[in-house]
């Protein structure tokens, strides 16, 4: 049951927009991203969501994934929605019961935001969709790894985070079975309210942590044994590599850019 | 020269406690295939880490090749001549792919990448898991994750291997294909194994057996030695493997046995 859980959303496919560098992705998502909150226009709007389908199109991640996204983020979006409609005044009264009224004004700034939103969830789901976490670990370790210089540990943060995705699964399925175990002996983790259910979950947590602590002390050895000794001097099976194709999405994304914070 | 040396090593993991080990003196030459047997508390296990520095002894010294485990300078070039394979399958891998986990050690080391992609392949072969590259490590059996790990080790190229029972956890198939797994990289690729367990039927392939009690080493010698006095063994807590123990009994009762160690040859000589 839990073996087949997958982390995070990456959907793998082969496509350019996969097989790109993952620092080049992430460092287009933090421009475009950037990009869309200069954006003043429902023109411009029309202009970044063409370019999110171009992409789409580009990754073959099937568009009912993407719309399946945003559920999420539904509830936000709502209320981003209605909040502006009934709030923001100006402009001309299109309709009015007693002392609510919808403007014209909070109509239009409703829609702008709500599109914002979207268009950002958008994308960055896009980012998370093409790249496997592991990628995303290397991307965002070379991307820290000028910070090192002020100490910040770029290589060792990128480690921990493959120990936490290589263990997720591992702790999951230790979970069920504790679970079951305690079941099996008449614990009950359905019924009560929050509280009741929250305190019921104390004894699946402690044998949890003390098996987990235990594993980390394993790992630590065992890496230690495989002579890990810090980043320093580590080389990678996989180096990163900056392709053509990288340059050119680059390139484009720039340009965008420029247009959407000049226009 | 030998390939490791322990000359006189005490360990206690605290000064106040009775000491685990006692007085060890041993040499293992390259090549060889040494099995450690001993109950619980035995202080195998810790002799298994002094071998890697992954404990250094309190008294003593371990020399690996030449170099003193005492000496800081020598640990990492240690680690590398002798790989570690642990008991937990599933808290020793490190990575969510079997490829890059046994890339892990080879990246340890600044090997550059395409002699990294090399090894990887060579030892992923090596253990018969050139298949599973591709998968995370959460979705092999005990048996396959036991075997990337041999791997892991083998991709640093070591000389020598030790395994800490590496099939204590494993189900009889899994506990199968690690045993074919080390004899295989014992007799193919010449690497030294020092495996240690408290399965006795596991010791019969090996070259030498090593008996430890309460943190001393007890007795050494052929398997066939070792089985021999098996009311010995009994009293240490240990198992003999059921044959063994027949062909024992059997010859309590008259029938001419000589030492066997498997099914078959106890099959051969009484239908001899």
């Amino acid at each position: 049951m839990l073996r087949n859980i997958t982390i995070g959303q990456y959907m793998a496919r082969d496509s350019i927009i996969h097989n790109m560098d993952p620092r080049i992705k992430i460092v287009i998502t933090i421009m475009m991203i950037t990009a869309l909150f200069f954006i003043d226009s429902f023109s411009g709007y029309g202009l970044f969501f063409l370019s999110v389908l171009v992409i789409i199109s580009l990754s073959r991640i099937p568009l009912l994934r993407i719309i399946k996204g945003l559920r999420p983020v539904l509830f936000l979006v709502m209320l981003t929605l209605i909040l502006h409609v009934f709030f923001t005044r100006g402009g001309e009264v299109i309709w009015q019961w007693g002392f609510i009224s919808i403007e014209a004004e909070g109509l239009y700034t409703g829609f702008f935001m709500v599109t914002r939103i979207v268009l950002l969830i958008i994308f960055t789901s896009l980012l998370t969709l093409t790249t496997s976490p592991l990628e995303l670990t290397d991307g965002i370790e070379y991307l820290l790894s000028p910070l090192k210089r002020v100490g910040v540990p770029a290589s060792e943060l990128a480690m921990m985070m493959t120990i936490a995705l290589r263990f997720i699964p591992t702790l999951l399925e230790e979970a069920d079975k504790i679970m079951k175990a305690q079941m099996a002996r008449g614990a009950d983790f359905e019924s009560g309210n929050i509280v009741k259910r929250a305190r019921n979950l104390i004894p699946l947590l402690v044998p949890l942590f003390i098996s987990a602590f235990r594993r980390a002390d394993d790992l630590a050895l065992a890496m230690e044994s495989r002579c890990y000794h810090g980043g320093e001097g580590r080389t990678r099976l996989y180096e990163l590599k900056v392709k053509g194709t990288d340059f050119a999405a680059l390139g484009v994304a720039l340009l965008l850019c420029m247009v959407f914070i000049y226009f | 020269m030998a390939l490791i040396e322990l000359r006189g090593v005490d360990f206690s993991y605290s000064e106040m406690e009775t000491p685990v080990l006692k007085n060890i003196n041993l040499t293992v030459e390259a090549g060889e295939f040494v099995s450690i047997i001993g109950g619980n508390g035995s202080g195998k296990s810790t002799l298994a880490k002094l071998l890697n520095v992954l404990l250094v002894p309190s008294a003593g010294e371990v020399i690996v090749d030449g170099m003193n485990t005492a000496d800081e300078e020598n640990w990492l070039k240690i680690r590398q001549k002798v790989g570690m394979v642990f008991q937990n399958p599933d808290n020793q891998l490190v990575a969510t792919r079997v490829e890059d986990d046994v890339a892990f050690g080879p990246e340890n080391l600044g090997i550059p990448s395409p002699e990294i992609r090399k090894r990887v392949d060579k030892a992923l072969e090596a253990v018969g898991m050139e298949k599973f590259k591709d998968n995370p490590p959460h979705n092999l059996s005990g048996g396959q994750k036991q075997r990337v790990a041999i791997a892991g080790v083998i991709a640093m190229e070591p000389e020598c291997i030790v395994l800490d029972e590496p099939t204590a956890m494993l189900d009889p198939q899994g506990r199968k294909e690690v045993m074919e797994t080390i004899h295989f990289l014992n007799k193919e690729k010449g690497i030294t194994i020092i495996h240690i367990t408290h399965f006795m039927e596991e010791t019969v392939g090996a070259d030498r057996v090593i008996v430890m009690n309460q943190g001393s080493i007890h007795k050494s010698g052929l398997p066939l030695e070792i089985f021999r006095e098996i009311d010995d063994l009994k009293k240490l807590g240990l198992d003999v493997p059921l044959v063994v123990e027949l062909a024992h009994e059997l010859r309590k009762k008259g029938v001419e046995i000589p030492a066997i160690l498997s099914i078959n040859e106890l099959v051969d000589s009484l239908c001899s």
